[in-house]
């Protein structure tokens, strides 16, 4: 499967899609020190982030969560690249604060919402991220990897 | 420090020659601000920016080294704030050094982040109630404000213009004088699309200093961010009063401005709020005393028995709410801590009236340029707060580990002095 969307933060990334199943806000949801789900009411409490590329509709609650995607990157336990449903403020003010500061920044691709429900079907699949374009490997199936 | 602008001279916005010349060539640290403030424009969708009169900085609180790092990178490159700029609360009381519990590492970035702030020009206010302090921008004007209740206040209570502008935004917005013109700058958004009628609830109780937090706490979570006109208060409703509720609600939801028909500037009558347009079908919403009571007691997790401290001002308390607590004072002191969180102005005004005295005597504890769910005050330990804040109610849990009880000024002073839980319930009964 390949989707093309806008990218809003140029740049390429490979990692397992790490689709959230409930809107986060990352300030009070997102440990930015482990790059974990740190809010026990979330559904993917616990799981990790990192290194994967995030699929989310936008960020939700405080505006101190671009702090938190700040950190995220400063300490190397963001992930590897993020795609989004709407054009979210908050978190591409982390990044473009952590590149003015020269962290690593990751890509941020902008889908519609189509396209996250295409990416909802393909959690845990592998995916590439490139200036704009995701591409999954295989089918759109969450069981594709142990068939 | 050598500094490059990542190549970002062309851009959709339409900006004024000195504007594409600020972007451009004119010093590090505003190209910097001007980068940042014109892609989060093209981001939101913005045509053009908007000059600003004033801003008021939410990013001095340190979250981590990074938002410390990028204070200290502006100082370095020469970054001075373009308008008048207040600051928000930092994580510690820079009047009583014994205040906050943090050590070490964490206290010393803290601070450089407060000192960060200033040296770029911003005054040390140091209040989450700047409009307190004397920062109060006019009908109309454009401005960029940070910390959500006051943005709340300055939109509606004020009606000058502000979106919620976070960690960051904030100071390039104050740097570069500029923000984009979108969301809450524009005529078209301010207009209510919802009304609430609050002619269900007792007169009685929309009276009280108590009601307020609760109906902001259901606006919240009701409208989200949507623009409510609300008619049926009282023409006599206090500021103290709108400022509560407005906290509430973008504690709740992600309000940003709301009306009140007949009190608020842009809302002398109900037509008015609505722009001459009418609301969204459906959207006409009437709260019953009874939805209220129920969210009254989301704002506690603890019911009954003993609490182990209070603590009232977030919004950080007024002269006015000093005055009230000040009537209320018994003879003998509380049982409990009891913690008043305020800006250092109000402090100073009571300091230089010879009335610190007064509160000490009664074992109340005035915390000053922070507040006690940013940073650690409360004694370190499983126990209960008490707090006639929805502010407070809200965050207690989550960021101090205490449980909560939400009650009146009158309940919170009944309950210290007795180190249990005094509430009168015959309002909402």
């Amino acid at each position: 499967m390949e989707l093309t969307g806008t990218a809003l933060h140029p740049g390429s990334a490979s990692g397992t899609l790490f689709v959230l199943h409930k809107p986060l806000s990352l300030w009070g949801g997102v440990d930015p020190l482990k790059g974990i789900v740190a809010d026990p009411r979330h559904p993917q409490y616990e799981a990790p982030l990192a290194g994967r590329i995030l699929v989310m509709e936008r960020t939700i609650g405080s505006s101190s969560s671009s702090a938190i995607m700040l950190e995220l990157l400063r300490n190397g336990v963001s992930p590897a690249g993020i795609v989004l449903g709407r054009p979210d403020a908050i978190l591409m003010l982390g990044i473009l604060v952590a590149r003015e500061l020269g962290y690593p920044t990751v890509p941020v691709v902008q889908v519609d919402g189509s396209g996250i429900s295409r990416l909802a079907h393909a959690d845990g699949c592998r995916a590439t991220i490139s200036d704009g374009v995701v591409e999954v490997e295989g089918r759109a199936s969450p069981r594709q990897g142990s068939a | 420090m050598f500094y490059v602008n990542h190549g970002m001279t062309e851009t959709s916005l339409e900006l004024s020659p000195l504007e594409a010349e600020l972007l451009a060539a004119s010093g590090p640290a505003m190209q910097l601000a001007m980068g940042i403030v014109v892609r989060m424009g093209e981001i939101l969708g913005a045509r053009e920016l908007v000059e600003i009169t004033s801003s008021h900085i939410d990013g001095c609180l340190y979250h981590g080294d990074g938002g410390v790092e990028f204070g200290e990178r502006l100082v370095e490159l020469g970054g001075a704030v373009a308008v008048p700029t207040t600051l928000n609360v930092g994580a510690l009381d820079l009047l009583h050094p014994t205040r906050v519990r943090s050590r070490g590492h964490k206290r010393e970035m803290a601070l450089r982040q407060m000192r960060a702030y200033q040296a770029l020009g911003c005054a040390p206010t140091w209040t989450c109630a700047p409009y307190q302090a004397g920062h109060r921008p006019a009908l109309g004007e454009h401005v960029a404000w940070g910390e959500s209740n006051a943005v709340c206040f300055a939109n509606s209570v004020l009606g000058a213009r502000t979106n919620r502008y976070g960690d960051f935004m904030d100071i390039c917005c104050a740097l570069a004088g500029r923000a984009p013109r979108t969301g809450l700058h524009l005529d078209e958004n301010r207009r209510a699309t919802t009304v609430v009628d609050t002619s269900a609830i007792a007169p009685e109780l929309k009276t009280r200093d108590v009601f307020y937090p609760v109906l902001g706490t259901w606006l919240g979570a009701t409208v989200d961010d949507r623009v409510a006109a609300i008619i049926g208060l009282p023409g006599t409703v206090t500021e103290d009063q709108l400022k509560a509720m407005g906290a509430a609600a973008a504690s709740s939801g992600a309000v940003g401005l709301f009306h009140v028909v007949g009190v608020t500037p842009e809302a002398p009558d109900l037509a008015t709020a609505l722009g001459g347009a009418s609301p969204e079908p459906g959207a006409d919403l009437t709260p019953h005393p009874d939805e209220l009571r129920a969210v009254r007691d989301t704002l506690s997790t603890a019911g009954a028995g003993r609490i182990d401290a209070v603590a009232v001002g977030s919004p950080h308390f007024s002269l006015t709410e000093f005055d009230r607590l000040q009537a209320l004072l018994p003879s003998t002191p509380f049982a409990v801590p009891f913690y008043v969180c305020t800006g250092r102005s109000e402090y100073r005004r009571l300091e230089a009236a010879g009335r610190l005295e007064r509160f000490a005597d009664a074992g109340v504890e005035i915390v000053v340029d922070t507040c006690v769910v940013v940073t650690p005050i409360l004694p370190p330990k499983d126990g209960v707060l008490m707090t006639n804040s929805g502010k407070f109610a809200h965050y207690t849990p989550s960021n101090t580990g205490y449980g909560v009880v939400y009650g009146s000024l009158e309940d919170c002073v009944r309950s210290a002095a007795r180190g249990r839980i005094v509430r009168d319930e015959s309002l909402w009964s």
